[in-house]
Formats: C-alpha cells, sequence, structure tokens
C-alpha cells in the first residue's frame, strides 16, 4: 500500500494505491491518524485500491466516524471495484455516502 | 364409549387434574418457591378441564375455567406474580371448579345461587389481579428480546433471518465475514444486508486487526437450517450466530412438529427433528441452561426459555414444540401407567382366582394320592403358575397409599388455619400399596385421626415455645409393611397423651375399677372407648368424644387394630395395622386332632417341637423358656375344646404380630397352603380368636385363626407376662422362619 498525499488549503487529498487490507491495516491506521490530525477536510481516492477486505473496510468506516468527531469531512471517492464489491456486500454505501452517518438503520 | 360413560371419565379425569393442581398449590405455598414446570403443569390441568368441559357443553366449567387458564397463562409468562393471596384464590378455584364438575351429573354443571354468587365473587378477584398485573411484565416479546443488531426487523417479508456477530479474532485466525456472505449468495439470495458497526472504536482507539462489525441479513432460500448454519461452519466458534426461520417455514415447521415421530419427548430433540434447531445451537442452550442453573441454583429456565430468549427459536415454535411435547407425554404417561377396568370385573377375576386355588389343591390332593410321578409334576406346575395368578390378581388390587397421604395436605393447612396454629404435614411411605377397598374405608378414620392429632395433639405456638420446641408443629403419615400387614402410622409433635387425665375419665366413666393396675399401654388405649374425650374444650373439629371409638370400629370392620403410643411432651403416635388383603392369603396349615386350623403365614416366625420337660410344666403353665426368652403359648386344644388325646408330640408355632410374640401349641405341621378367605357367616360373627374359613383340598373346611385376638387372649390371661418393651430386634428365629416360608 503506498499513500500519496497531496495538501491544498486544508484539504488534504489521499491516494491509495495497492492492497487495503488486514496486512496493511495497521501500518495504514497510523497514516490516517497522522494525515487527518494535519488537516481540515480529507478525500480519499480509492481507485487504485485493487484488494479490500473486512479490515480495510472497517478502517475507512473508523477513519470516517473520527473525521466526524473531529469536526472534519471525511470522503472517499474513485472507489475501485474491489471497494466497490465489499461496501455492496456489506451494503454500506449509505453509511458511507452520508456525511452525517445516520447509524444504520433502514 | 357412549356420552355418559365419557362423561363419567372426564369426571374422574378432572377431579385427577384438580387433585395435582391443588398438590402443586400447596407445594408452592409450603416451599415458597415454584418452577416453570409447576405453572406449566398446572396450566395443562386448568386448560384440559376447559377444553374437555367444551366438549360436553359444560358451560359454566368453561367459563370460569377459562379465567383460571388466563390467569396461570399470565403467570407462566411471568406477567403475574405468584404470591400468597394468589395461591389461595386459586385453591379456591380449584373448589369451586370441583363443585362445578361435582354437580355436572345433576343438571350439567350448574350450581344453587349460593354457590354461583362464590363462583362470581371468584372471578371478579382473579380478573382484579389480572388486571392490576401490567401485561407483559418479565419476559418481552419476542421480536424485543430477538436479534441485537441496529435495524432489521425480523422476519420482513419470506425470508430467513441470520444475525452473526463476529468475535474479535476472526480477522486474525485469516477468517473474512466477506467469504461467509459470498458463500450465503451461493445458496440463495441475500435480499438485504445491515451491516452493524456501533461496536467500532475510534480510529485512534481501535486495533486494525480486529473484528468489529455484526451484520443481519435477510436471505431467502430454499436450503434448510442446517445448510444455512453448515456455511458458518468455520467460524462457527468464533461467531453469534441466529438463524430464525422465515414465517412461511414457521408454519412447515409447526406441521413438522406436529407430526413428530414421539420418540423422544425432549424438547430439545423434537426441535431438531423438525429441523428447527440444529444440534449446535441445542448444544449452546444446554450450556447456557447449565450456566444459568450455576449462576442461580433457585431457578432452572427451560430449555424452550433459554432457546426463545437467545433468539435461536421463535416463540410460537416453542410453544407449539411444547404442546406437542406435553402430548407425548401424556401418551406416553397414559400408555405406560393405566387403562380403567371396572372395579367388578377384577372382583370377579379375584373370585375366579380363589376358585382356581381351591380346585388346584384338590387336583394337586389326588395327584399325591395317586402316586403318579409325572401327574404329580404337572400339578406342581399348575400350582406354582396358579400361585403366580393369584399374587398378579390380588396386586391389581393394590394402589399406593401416597394418594390418600397427599389429600391430606390440603386438609392440614384449612384445619391449621382454622386452628391458628402453624403446622406442616410430612409424610413417609407413600409408595406402600394395599388393597383398594381398604384404601377407600381408611380415609374416613384416618381424617378423624389427623384432626384429632392436629386440634387436641400439636399445642398451640406459645405453649409449644415455652416448652422449646419449634413453633411449627409437625404431623407426620406413614406407611409401611409389617408382617403380611401395612401399618399406617399419625404422628404428632404435640404434648403427648395426659396418663392421669385419661385414667380419672375412665374411673369417672366406671370404664376401669378403681385401683386396677394398668399398663401405659392400656390406659392410652382407654381414648378408644366409646364416649372419651378428654379434651378441655369441645371444637368444631373434635373433642365432642365420638369419634376415636368410631375409629376403632371401623379400623376393626377391615380385621385390623388400632393403638397408640405417646410419649408426655413428645407427642403420640397412633398406629393403624390393616391386613394387606381381604381374599387370599399364604397359610400355614396346622393340625390338632382330626381338625386343621391356617395361621397367615406372615404371621409365623417359626416353628419348635415342645420338649417333653417343658410338655408335663406347660400342664400347669402356659409359657415356656424359648432360648433365654418367654414364650407365653395357647393351647389350640383346649382353646377349641377338641377331644381327640394329644399325639406322641406336640409342636409350637411361634407367631409375631404387632411386635408380640406368642406360641400355638398344635399336634402336627403341615406346610404351607394357599388360603382362599371365606368370610364367616353373620352367626360366627361374635366369634373371637376364629378370622374365617377355607376349603382344603380333600373339600375338608379350615379354620382360619385371628392371631391377634388369640393373642390378646393370651395376653389378657398372662397378665403382664407379655412385657411390650421387649426387645423388639432380638430376634434370633428368622434363618428358622425363613425356611419355613421358602423364601
Amino acid at each position: 500500500m503506498n499513500i500519496r498525499v497531496q495538501r491544498e488549503n486544508g484539504i488534504s487529498r489521499l491516494k491509495m494505491e495497492g492492497e487495503l487490507t488486514i496486512y496493511q491495516a495497521s501500518e495504514i491506521r497510523q497514516e490516517l491518524i497522522g494525515h487527518l490530525a494535519d488537516c481540515d477536510e480529507m478525500e480519499i481516492d480509492l481507485a487504485d485500491v485493487v484488494e479490500m477486505d473486512t479490515a480495510g473496510c472497517q478502517l475507512l468506516l473508523a477513519a470516517k466516524h473520527e473525521g466526524l468527531q473531529q469536526g472534519k469531512s471525511v470522503r472517499f471517492v474513485s472507489h475501485s471495484q474491489a471497494a466497490l464489491e465489499i461496501i455492496d456486500l456489506f451494503q454500506m454505501a449509505a453509511q458511507f455516502g452520508d456525511p452525517l452517518l445516520i447509524p444504520a438503520q433502514r | 364409549m357412549n356420552m355418559e360413560q365419557a362423561l363419567q371419565t372426564y369426571i374422574e379425569e378432572s377431579r385427577g387434574l384438580l387433585e395435582e393442581m391443588e398438590g402443586i398449590l400447596l407445594r408452592i405455598e409450603n416451599e415458597a418457591r415454584h418452577d416453570a414446570d409447576d405453572i406449566n403443569a398446572m396450566f395443562r390441568s386448568a386448560h384440559t378441564i376447559k377444553g374437555s368441559a367444551g366438549l360436553f357443553g359444560l358451560d359454566a366449567i368453561v367459563s370460569f375455567t377459562h379465567v383460571v387458564e388466563n390467569a396461570l397463562d399470565k403467570v407462566r409468562d411471568g406477567a403475574l406474580e405468584i404470591s400468597g393471596g394468589l395461591v389461595e384464590l386459586l385453591l379456591k378455584c380449584c373448589d369451586h371448579i370441583g363443585l362445578l364438575i361435582a354437580a355436572v351429573p345433576n343438571g350439567n354443571g350448574e350450581l344453587d345461587a349460593a354457590q354461583a354468587a362464590d363462583g362470581d365473587a371468584l372471578l371478579a378477584m382473579l380478573r382484579r389481579m389480572l388486571g392490576a398485573e401490567p401485561a407483559e411484565a418479565a419476559v418481552p416479546a419476542m421480536h424485543e428480546a430477538g436479534v441485537a443488531c441496529s435495524g432489521g426487523g425480523p422476519l420482513d417479508g419470506d425470508c430467513w433471518h441470520i444475525s452473526l456477530a463476529f468475535g474479535r479474532d476472526v480477522l486474525k485466525n485469516g477468517m473474512d465475514p466477506i467469504s461467509f456472505i459470498r458463500y450465503l449468495s451461493t445458496i440463495g439470495d441475500i435480499v438485504s444486508v445491515v451491516t452493524d458497526d456501533s461496536a467500532l472504536p475510534e480510529l485512534g482507539a481501535m486495533d486494525p486487526e480486529s473484528c468489529y462489525l455484526a451484520f443481519s441479513i435477510e436471505f431467502k432460500s430454499e436450503a434448510d437450517k442446517k445448510t444455512i448454519e453448515d456455511a458458518f461452519e468455520f467460524v462457527r466458534d468464533d461467531c453469534k450466530l441466529r438463524i430464525l426461520p422465515p414465517p412461511s417455514h414457521l408454519s412447515a415447521f409447526v406441521e413438522r412438529l406436529e407430526h413428530a415421530s414421539g420418540n423422544t419427548d425432549m424438547l430439545g430433540q423434537l426441535l431438531i427433528e423438525a429441523g428447527i434447531l440444529t444440534d449446535h445451537e441445542l448444544e449452546e442452550a444446554l450450556a447456557a441452561q447449565a450456566r444459568a442453573v450455576a449462576a442461580d441454583c433457585s431457578s432452572r429456565p427451560s430449555i424452550g426459555e433459554m432457546l426463545v430468549k437467545e433468539g435461536v427459536v421463535q416463540k410460537e415454535v416453542v410453544d407449539v414444540a411444547l404442546e406437542k411435547q406435553r402430548q407425548i407425554r401424556e401418551h406416553k404417561a397414559q400408555e405406560a401407567k393405566f387403562i380403567r377396568v371396572n372395579a367388578e370385573k377384577l372382583d370377579e377375576l379375584i373370585n375366579l382366582v380363589g376358585e382356581l386355588v381351591i380346585a388346584g389343591a384338590s387336583a394337586s390332593l389326588r395327584a399325591r394320592r395317586s402316586g403318579d410321578v409325572a401327574l404329580l409334576e404337572s400339578t406342581s406346575a399348575v400350582s406354582s403358575l396358579v400361585e403366580e395368578i393369584r399374587d398378579g390378581a390380588l396386586k391389581l388390587r393394590m394402589v399406593e397409599i401416597g394418594e390418600t397421604f397427599s389429600r391430606f395436605q390440603r386438609v392440614v393447612r384449612d384445619v391449621s388455619k382454622e386452628l391458628g396454629k402453624d403446622i406442616g404435614l410430612e409424610i413417609s411411605g407413600a409408595e406402600t400399596e394395599l388393597d383398594k377397598t381398604v384404601v377407600e374405608k381408611i380415609g374416613d378414620p384416618l381424617m378423624h385421626l389427623v384432626r384429632n392429632a392436629m386440634d387436641h395433639g400439636i399445642e398451640p405456638a406459645g405453649a409449644r415455645a415455652a416448652s422449646g420446641k419449634p413453633a411449627r408443629g409437625t404431623l407426620r403419615l406413614n406407611a409401611y409393611h409389617d408382617s403380611g400387614s401395612i401399618v399406617i402410622e399419625v404422628a404428632d409433635d404435640g404434648g403427648g397423651l395426659n396418663k392421669e387425665k385419661i385414667l380419672h375419665k375412665a374411673i369417672e366413666h366406671g370404664v376401669v375399677a378403681p385401683g386396677q393396675a394398668l399398663t401405659d399401654q392400656e390406659i392410652y388405649n382407654l381414648i378408644f372407648e366409646a364416649g372419651f374425650s378428654t379434651a378441655d374444650k369441645v371444637t368444631n373439629l373434635s373433642g365432642r368424644g365420638v369419634g376415636m371409638d368410631v375409629v376403632k370400629r371401623n379400623i376393626q370392620a377391615l380385621r385390623g387394630t388400632v393403638d397408640i403410643d405417646s410419649e408426655p411432651g413428645r407427642g403420640a403416635t397412633v398406629r393403624i395395622r390393616l391386613p394387606l388383603t381381604l381374599a387370599i392369603i399364604d397359610g400355614f396349615l396346622v393340625g390338632v386332632g382330626e381338625s386343621a386350623f391356617v395361621v397367615p403365614l406372615d404371621m409365623v416366625l417359626e416353628c419348635v417341637e415342645l420338649p417333653e420337660a417343658d410338655r408335663r410344666l406347660a400342664e400347669t403353665r402356659n409359657y415356656i423358656n424359648l432360648r433365654g426368652e418367654v414364650l407365653p403359648f395357647v393351647r389350640l386344644r383346649d382353646e377349641f375344646e377338641i377331644k381327640a388325646p394329644p399325639g406322641k408330640r406336640e409342636n409350637i408355632v411361634v407367631v409375631q404380630y404387632g411386635g408380640q410374640k406368642a406360641g400355638f401349641v398344635v399336634d402336627e405341621l403341615l406346610g404351607e397352603f394357599q388360603t382362599v378367605i371365606k368370610p364367616l357367616g353373620s352367626v360366627f360373627r361374635h366369634l373371637k380368636s376364629i378370622s374365617g374359613s377355607t376349603i382344603l383340598g380333600t373339600g375338608e373346611v379350615a379354620l382360619i385363626l385371628d392371631v391377634p385376638a388369640l393373642l390378646q387372649l393370651g395376653v389378657a390371661r398372662d397378665g403382664q407376662m407379655l412385657a411390650h418393651e421387649r426387645d423388639r430386634a432380638g430376634f434370633g428365629a428368622y434363618e428358622v422362619s425363613a425356611d419355613l416360608t421358602g423364601e
């Protein structure tokens, strides 16, 4: 996993490349914590995520929660097929897509 | 079976059910605790009474019992707490249902106005209780207890509802929920997944390699529960899995349950058989049950409750399964326990067996005389079979005394309330069997003795405390077999009998002459004389001086005896001794001159020859020295005035009855003999010392000795010789008697 960061007016744009799985989870978490602290808004590009598992998905969710807690918007954009599949399988589009993050309620 | 008979059966069954309910209620009251089985049993009883009453169109019973059933249902659901008040009320309701049922034969269970008013009052009280309690308090309904998951109300549409909470470590173990959910989609359609991330901690606090997600999945599939469960086989130990079948399956389950084979009456097995529960789920539930019991010994949640609470199975299904379980059990119980037989048919059978025994004896005798070995062999085979048939036939009439005893639970409860005393009833020997006719006739005398003991025997709480006894008095009912009789004891731990008072009263009434020397035992037994009551005050229970003599008469009519033991300050024990059967006994045949007599074999201890030295001495005294013990005896020759001179030898048959030993001097010992008791005609009613007659194989008549009466005669003659404090355990004679009876 490789994360490239662009900063612009307090907005950090992260581009994740490679696998987003349990094997990288620990490392990615550290990075996410760091980047989130440094910005007011974060946009994460998932286009090049080639593989994602539950751990990865959880991590993204946690980042979203964290952002919400710090009053910072955390967005995920350009989901790759791998990412979409998982989000679709878990039917979590609502949880991710809605910045207000209403707790799961159909 | 015509309606009349069916109705009779209903009445009998309902009485049985009511007794059962009453028993449970009393137990609940006594032990101040109950379990689900008790409540279920009561509910079922009420339900059955109501249901069957409906069949016969007994509307009064239906409408009354319906309310009782409702109340019990509430109790069962935990919505209504069982309290002393409710028990009291339910007991009264049982009584009222009993009244309604008793009124069935004459006029469709309608009661007179006063009784009907009582019934309405009871109903009103019940309804108040039902209304006062908030509905659905303790156990929440299924959909609330259901799956711990945000959103996803259970059972939307016709889907399986799967709830899946993964353990923290599944990811680390190389398992990923994704693969399981993907696999699911190969055996059916995943309609919706709700992912619950509420357990997800903050980014900073989370362990990125742990799993925090839980899912609830609506799943459409034709697969059975087992297949679905198998999809999660690899994470089975690592996740909390609940699979609820779709509503359309419910009816299928219910149907399958209803057609279950009936091989098992275990709830869990039933559910597995119907495909509702999987083995794994049952194991988990059983383990959870065991944990619950370990945590709180006082309550034992039923497996059905556990399954519903854990959300494994819907409540509706469990209810159906419980009903099925009840049916199976009932069926089994009926199969295993009873068939109803008309008592007349039984009596007829026993009469026939009696004739068979006599005819068999005659056949054996002829065979013996003919000297034909083969014939002898076959007749002896026949007689041993006859003996078995006889025992079997007599056993048919034997019932356990427990049922009679347990009726007294209620009596003791009510009477103790009436008297304002705290009295508990202890029952032992409930499994002791005795003849049904005897059981029927023993109820009244027992009732009298019990009431008497409670009224006069057990002191008021104050007096008890003063003499250092526990405030709660104890009444004991005990039964056991003892040398061919059944002994029933009514014991209390009260003040015991007042010897002086009894003696004083006896002299006053002229029953005893002043200055007459009496043993304690004799004094105590005076209370069985007519018109004797030492109670200082007459209550409406007892104390009127009628009763104890009636008790004695009733028991004597059953060829029984009654006596009383008392220890001042410690209590009194009334002991009733009754013959086990009234029809056929094993006898021991003895000869005196030309005459034959039968001694009930159960009472025979041993036979010894009367030694020459004693024979001479015996002219002047009526006892011998038997291995260092004084053995009083009765000469049957003198007793029955048999003219024929004694033979060269004489024998003593040693008998025992009620702790007393004595001997009968006879000429010949003729051996065991199956004895069919033929009652003596009323002409001989006043004859003491003979209790009946029987017919020998030769057609001759032999008289059956009334051992208790003869013993009393012996005692009366020999004064105090029979010291009753003789060590009862010290019989060295059992080896001999064992040889004798061939046991």
